[in-house]
C-alpha cells in the first residue's frame, strides 16, 4: 500500500488523527487522549495489521514546551512502514502504556521513562532502565545539566 | 491518569513459600555483570525454584555511555565513529546504517561502486559475527575448542579489514556519501582465498559441533520461541527468522546491491535453540554465496561522491532507515530541525535491545542451564543494548 | 640383524614376577627389626607425596600443553624450556596467595572440604600396583576399598558447596553430589564383572590374572562394554567435561570451588588432576592388564621382546594413554545438562551395565570362552 492511500486509510479511523508533515514516510498525528484505541485498531484491523512494533521513542522540543511520541510501526504481513506520532505536554507528561497490546512496548517504554521521565499509565514494571533507581533527573531532556558528567555545551 | 513508579529493591523482595508441591522456597541468584557467560556486562537476575527459572529480570545499564545524547553535539560524520561502538561486531553495518540514511534525508546518491563494496564488507562483517557467536555458544556449552577454532577464522577476514580499512574492530569506514578509503587491487583475489578457506571451514564446525548429540540435546526443543510471539515481542534477525517469520530486510526493502545478488532467506521452523543456532549457520553459507557472486565484478568509480568536508545538512523533519545486521534490524531515527549539522534527536533501533525483552519470555519454566543456551542462541551483544 | 635378535630374544624366556609389595616388606621386618618397618612406612608416606606433587605438576602441565594443541594453540612456552616450569610456578603462586574464608561461611567445612577430596585421592594411590615391586599395600579387599573411597569422595565436594555461603556454589555441591552418588553404581557395576572373571578382589591378584592376555579383549566384549561403562562412569565420578556441571564454568563460574583461593584452592585442583590419573590407574589395572605387557598367544620372541619393557613404564604408559583420552574427551565436547546426564546414569547405563553383569556371569559359569579364561 503506497504512502498516501495507507494514511487515508489511517485517518479514517479515528476522528482526531492528523496527518504529520515533515517525515519520510505515511506517519500521522494524534492526541494522546485518542492514541490507544488509535494503535489497537491499527494492529488489530486487516489491510493494517500492524504487529510490529519496531520502535518507540520520544523527542523533546522544549521550545514548544512538548514531547513528541514516535512510534515506529511495521506489519511483517503487508509490507508497509507507519509513523504515528503525539504530542504530550512537558510538564506531567504522561501517556498510556501500550504494554498489552504489543508486548515489547513494555521495555521501549522504561527506556523512554528512564531519559525523558515520560510516564505511563497503566505500565506493569515501570522503572528505570539504564539508570539507578534513585538518579534525579532525565538525561535526554534538552535542558538536563550534571555538573559532574556534562560539560555545558 | 496516574503512574506509580517502582524501585528494583521492590521486585527483590525475597517470596514466601512457593506454590510447588514440594513446598520449597524460591531465591534470587545474580548473574552479575561480572560473569562468565554475560557476554558483556549485563546483569540478569533470575527468581529460581530449585534449578528451575520462575522470572528473568534484566538489569541493563552498565555499558550506558549516552550516545544518544552525544549524537546530539556531534555532526553526522562524526556520529559515525560512535556507531562503530555500539554492536561492535557489526561495525560496518552500523555505519552504513546511519550513512544510509542521512543520505536518504540529504538526498544524496551514490554510485554503484560504493554500493557493491559496502554490500560485500557488510556480508565479509557478517561471516566474522557469527563466527564469533558459534565459537562463544561453543564455548559457554562447555566446548571451549570451538572458540579457538572460530577466532582463528575470524583473524583471517580481520586482517581484510586491517589492509582495507585500518582496523579490526572500529571501523568508521562507511561514510554518508561513500566510504572512507579505496580499496586495495588485491582485495578480490585476497577476499576469494578466504572463501575457498571459508566454505571447508563450516562444514568443519558442522562436523566438530552441529553433529555433536550433547550439543544437540542441549539446543533441540530448548526455549522454543512461537512466530506470532516473536514478531510481538520485536525480534528480529535470525532469532524471528528461526520461529519461521522470513523477515529479512535484505530480501524484503533491498538495499546496496543486494537485490542484484541471489540468495535464500534462512528460515526455522520450531523456534527453538537449535533453529536458533542452525540458522545462524546456514547464514554464514548464503553471505558467502552472495560475496562469490558480487567479488569479480566491483564496477569502477568514484569511492566517495562527497567532499569529505562538506558540511551535510539535512532538511527539517523525521527520517528512519533500517539495515540488517548481524543480528537484527538496526534502525536509525533522525528528528533534524533543519539548522545546522547535528541532529536535534537521534534515536537506534538497536536490535539487541529488543531481542534482550524475549528472554523474558523464554525462559521462564527452563532451567539454569537452558538459560545459557538460550542467551547464546540469542547471540546478544551488551553494547547495542545499552548504548 | 633382526633374525639374530629374534634368537636372543627366544633364549632370553618370558620374565616372571613376583609381587612384592613395600607394605610386605614393612610386616616382614616388623618383628625382627621394628625401625626397619617404621623407616619402610616412612618411605611410603614420601614417596606418596613425592607422587602427589610430580603427577600433579606433570598433569597439569600435560593438560595445558595438550589443550592448547587442540586449540591450535602453544600453551605455555615462557617458564623455562617450553613451559615446563610453568607448573612450579603457578604452585608457587597458589601457596603465597591470601587465604580468604567467606563471611558467614561455615569456616570449619569450608577449612575441611578440600582435604577430604585429596585425602581420599590418595588413599586409592596407595593401593595400585604400579609395578611388581613398586605397590604400598595390596589390600585384601583391593576392589571393594576403591568402591567405598570413591563414595567417601562426594564428601568434599558437598561440604564445600554448602561451606562458601554462596547459591552458586550451593548449586554446584547439589549437582555434583548427585552426579557422583548415581554414577558410582555403573562404576562399581563395570568393576564387578572384571572381578568375576578373575575370581579375585586384590588388585595384585587382578593384574596377575591377565598374565595370558588383558580383559578388555579377553572378556568377549564384555570386557569391552565394561570398560566402556567404566570410562564414562569414572569421568562422572571425576567432575570431567562431558560432566563437569558442578564446576560449570559458564554458568557458575566455578561451582563448588568457586569460593576458594590459596593452598585449599590448590588442593581441589589437583585432587581433580590425580583422580584423573587415578581413574585411569584403575582403568589401566581391571581392564588393560596393569604392568602386565602386550603378550600374543605363543609368540615367544615377540613376548619376549615385549617382556623386556620394563612393567613400570607399561603401568605408567597406559595410564599415560588413558589420561589424554579423558583430555581429549575435555576439549572435544560440550558439557551435558544435569539432568540428562542423570538419565544418562539412571535409564541408559544402569539397565545396561545390570545386563552385562548378567552375561558376564552366563559366559563365567557356561564357560563358553573363546580365549583362555
Amino acid at each position: 500500500m503506497d504512502t498516501e492511500a495507507l494514511e487515508k486509510l489511517v485517518m479514517g479511523l479515528e476522528a482526531q488523527c492528523r496527518k504529520r508533515e515533515q517525515a519520510d514516510r505515511a506517519a500521522v498525528d494524534v492526541p494522546v487522549s485518542a492514541l490507544e484505541p488509535l494503535m489497537r485498531k491499527l494492529r488489530n484491523e486487516d489491510p493494517l495489521s500492524f504487529d510490529l512494533l519496531l520502535d518507540h521513542t520520544a523527542i523533546d522540543h522544549i521550545h514548544e514546551g512538548l514531547f513528541e511520541m514516535v512510534y515506529l510501526l511495521y506489519s511483517t504481513r503487508h509490507g508497509h512502514h507507519l509513523m504515528v506520532t503525539c504530542e504530550i505536554p512537558r510538564m506531567d507528561s504522561i501517556a498510556p502504556t501500550l504494554s498489552d497490546l504489543w508486548p515489547i512496548a513494555h521495555w521501549q517504554e522504561r527506556e523512554v521513562f528512564d531519559l525523558f521521565g515520560i510516564g505511563y499509565d497503566g505500565h506493569p514494571d515501570l522503572r528505570r532502565l539504564f539508570l539507578e533507581d534513585g538518579w534525579k533527573g532525565y538525561p535526554l531532556r534538552k535542558g538536563y545539566t550534571d555538573p559532574d558528567m556534562l560539560e555545558p555545551a | 491518569m496516574s503512574v506509580t513508579v517502582r524501585t528494583l529493591d521492590e521486585l527483590l523482595t525475597p517470596p514466601t513459600a512457593a506454590d510447588s508441591p514440594l513446598s520449597t522456597q524460591e531465591y534470587f541468584v545474580n548473574m552479575g555483570p561480572q560473569h562468565p557467560i554475560a557476554h558483556g556486562s549485563l546483569r540478569i537476575i533470575l527468581l529460581l525454584d530449585g534449578e528451575t527459572i520462575r522470572k528473568v529480570i534484566p538489569v541493563p545499564g552498565y555499558v550506558h555511555r549516552g550516545i544518544e545524547k552525544m549524537c546530539e553535539h556531534m555532526s553526522y560524520r562524526k556520529i559515525i565513529t560512535l556507531t562503530d561502538r555500539m554492536d561492535y561486531l557489526s561495525a560496518l553495518m552500523n555505519n552504513w546504517a546511519v550513512a544510509r540514511t542521512v543520505e536518504k534525508a540529504a538526498g544524496i546518491e551514490t554510485n554503484s561502486r560504493i554500493e557493491t563494496i559496502r554490500t560485500l564488507m557488510a556480508e565479509l562483517q557478517r561471516i566474522q559475527s557469527h563466527a564469533l557467536w558459534w565459537g562463544v555458544l561453543g564455548m559457554d556449552l562447555g566446548a571451549f575448542t570451538a572458540f579457538l577454532y572460530s577466532f582463528r577464522d575470524r583473524e583471517i577476514i580481520g586482517e581484510i579489514f586491517e589492509e582495507t580499512i585500518g582496523a579490526r574492530l572500529t571501523m568508521n569506514y562507511i561514510q554518508p556519501g561513500g566510504l572512507m578509503f579505496d580499496i586495495l587491487p588485491d582485495f578480490a583475489q585476497k577476499v576469494k582465498k578466504l572463501l575457498a578457506y571459508m566454505r571447508p571451514m563450516i562444514n568443519e564446525y558442522d562436523t566438530l559441533l552441529s553433529g555433536n548429540a550433547i550439543l544437540q540435546e542441549r539446543l533441540r526443543n530448548v526455549g522454543i520461541l512461537p512466530a506470532k510471539d516473536a514478531v510481538a515481542l520485536g525480534c528480529t534477525g535470525p532469532v524471528v527468522r528461526a520461529s519461521g517469520v522470513p523477515y529479512d530486510l535484505r530480501k524484503v526493502e533491498p538495499y546496496g546491491v543486494y537485490d542484484k545478488a541471489e540468495f535464500d532467506v534462512v528460515v526455522g521452523t520450531k523456534g527453538d535453540c537449535w533453529d536458533r543456532y542452525y540458522v545462524r549457520m546456514e547464514e554464514m553459507r548464503q553471505s558467502i554465496r552472495i560475496i562469490e557472486q558480487l567479488i569479480d565484478n566491483i564496477p569502477e568509480g568514484q569511492y566517495m561522491v562527497t567532499k569529505y568536508n562538506a558540511r551535510l545538512k539535512l532538511p527539517k523533519g523525521r527520517f528512519y532507515g533500517q539495515l540488517e545486521t548481524a543480528r537484527g534490524v538496526l534502525g536509525v531515527f533522525i528528528y533534524s530541525d533543519g539548522n545546522g549539522d547535528t541532529p536535534y534527536r537521534m534515536h537506534f533501533r538497536s536490535p539487541n535491545f529488543n531481542n534482550l525483552w524475549a528472554v523474558t519470555q523464554i525462559a521462564p519454566g527452563w532451567r539454569i542451564a537452558d538459560y545459557i543456551a538460550i542467551q547464546s542462541s540469542l547471540d546478544l551483544v551488551i553494547p547495542d543494548i545499552d548504548r | 640383524m633382526t633374525l639374530a635378535w629374534l634368537k636372543i630374544m627366544a633364549v632370553v624366556g618370558q620374565p616372571t614376577w613376583e609381587v612384592v609389595t613395600v607394605a610386605d616388606r614393612a610386616s616382614a621386618s616388623l618383628e625382627s627389626r621394628w625401625y626397619v618397618a617404621v623407616a619402610y612406612m616412612i618411605v611410603a608416606l614420601v614417596a606418596v607425596a613425592a607422587m602427589v606433587v610430580a603427577l600433579g605438576m606433570g598433569l597439569i602441565y600435560g593438560e595445558r600443553k595438550i589443550a592448547a594443541h587442540f586449540q591450535c594453540r602453544m600453551g605455555p612456552m615462557r617458564v623455562g624450556y617450553h613451559g615446563i616450569l610453568q607448573s612450579v610456578a603457578d604452585t608457587i603462586k597458589l601457596l603465597l596467595k591470601e587465604d580468604i574464608v567467606p563471611a558467614r561461611a561455615d569456616r570449619v567445612l569450608h577449612l575441611l572440604a578440600p582435604f577430604l577430596t585429596l585425602v581420599v585421592t590418595i588413599l586409592i594411590l596407595g593401593v595400585i600396583p604400579y609395578s611388581p615391586l613398586m605397590q604400598l599395600a595390596d589390600v585384601s579387599i583391593g576392589v571393594l576399598y576403591l568402591t567405598a573411597l570413591s563414595g567417601l569422595s562426594v564428601l568434599g565436594l558437598l561440604l564445600g558447596g554448602w561451606s562458601s555461603n554462596n547459591k552458586w556454589s550451593l548449586l554446584g555441591g547439589m549437582r555434583a553430589a548427585a552426579q557422583v552418588i548415581s554414577y558410582e553404581i555403573t562404576a562399581t557395576l563395570a568393576l564387578l564383572v572384571v572381578t568375576m572373571f578373575s575370581g579375585t578382589l586384590t588388585l595384585s591378584g587382578i593384574v596377575q590374572s591377565q598374565a595370558q592376555g588383558w580383559w578388555v579383549w579377553r572378556a568377549h566384549g564384555v570386557g569391552v562394554l565394561s570398560m566402556a561403562l567404566f570410562i564414562v562412569a569414572a569421568t562422572a565420578e571425576i567432575n570431567r567435561t562431558p560432566f563437569d556441571i558442578p564446576e560449570g564454568e559458564s554458568e557458575l563460574t566455578g561451582g563448588f570451588h568457586t569460593e576458594y583461593s590459596g593452598l585449599r584452592f590448590a588442593f581441589f585442583f589437583l585432587a581433580e588432576f590425580i583422580n584423573m590419573f587415578v581413574v585411569s590407574a584403575i582403568t589401566v589395572t581391571l581392564f588393560l592388564g596393569g604392568w602386565m605387557p602386550f603378550r600374543i598367544g605363543d609368540w615367544e620372541s615377540f613376548n619376549n621382546l615385549m617382556g623386556l619393557i620394563p612393567p613400570s613404564l607399561w603401568f605408567f604408559g597406559k595410564s599415560a594413554v588413558m589420561v589424554f583420552v579423558m583430555m581429549w574427551f575435555r576439549w572435544t565436547f560440550p558439557r551435558m545438562r544435569v539432568d540428562q546426564l542423570m538419565r544418562l546414569e539412571w535409564k541408559i547405563l544402569l539397565p545396561l551395565g545390570f545386563c552385562n553383569l548378567v552375561v558376564a556371569a552366563v559366559v563365567i559359569l557356561s564357560k563358553w570362552y573363546f580365549f583362555p579364561v
